[in-house]
């Protein structure tokens, strides 16, 4: 199953510069864990030990994954997952 | 310098009013670094202190400017009580190298004012900000 993944700005150090990069995976844990063996350190700026970053939220086409089943989302042929950090502070 | 149209300075300080006495948030769309229009945000997090743009609200507008063929430039927020400079948390959690981040801040609610910084790897730099 391969998915066009849109890495944003921040992370794009470790894609080469890739805006939109592709991987393999029936499960977003799957892709994302793809995407490491392609593009080492990225997953690390994703996940912690327990799961998904707080302030980075991905998405199966427009949804959240963390309405849908978080790490466990089903993906198919064609999907994409698009990573956006959360656009967030406080003074 | 970055030349923020009139209307826009005052979008962005109407919002930031409109939601006294939390901090309101919104995302600025433009294209080769001039806005061109702004999107007010639901803050996730109905604060005086936070700010967190509700992530549908940010994945429906992501959407709409690749439609459009924008970019997001800049990035507003305000501050209720404070001056118009980055906190410790909004250089924390400045994830958007490539936009301009806004601050408006009513600290004087009869003056208010707005700067702008870039926040690059922990990094603060301001940008003038000219309202014409």
């Amino acid at each position: 199953m391969s998915v066009q993944v849109q890495v944003p700005q921040i992370f794009r150090k470790h894609t080469g510069g890739a805006k939109t990069v592709s991987a393999e995976g029936k499960t977003v844990r799957e892709v994302l864990e793809n995407l490491d063996k392609s593009y080492p350190g990225l997953r690390d700026r994703l996940q912690d030990g327990k799961g998904l970053h707080p302030f980075v939220n991905i998405y199966r086409n427009d949804e959240d994954i963390r309405f849908l089943g978080y790490l466990e989302t089903e993906v198919h042929e064609g999907d994409t997952i698009s990573i956006l950090p959360a656009v967030a502070g406080g003074g | 310098m970055f030349k923020l149209e009139k209307r826009f300075a005052e979008e962005i300080t109407d919002h930031a009013r409109s939601e006294v006495p939390n901090e309101c948030c919104g995302l600025v769309a433009g294209k080769d670094g001039s806005a061109l229009q702004l999107y007010r945000c639901d803050s996730a997090e109905k604060s005086p202190y936070r700010y967190y743009v509700d992530p549908k609200d940010q994945i429906r507008i992501m959407r709409e400017l690749d439609q459009k063929g924008w970019d997001l430039i800049g990035i507003y927020h305000s501050h209720t009580h404070t001056e118009a400079y980055p906190s410790k948390t909004d250089v924390e959690l400045a994830f958007y190298p490539e936009a301009l981040y806004f601050i408006v801040s009513l600290e004087k609610p009869e003056a208010p004012v707005i700067r702008a910084f870039w926040i690059i790897d922990g990094e603060i730099t301001e940008e003038e900000v000219i309202v014409a």
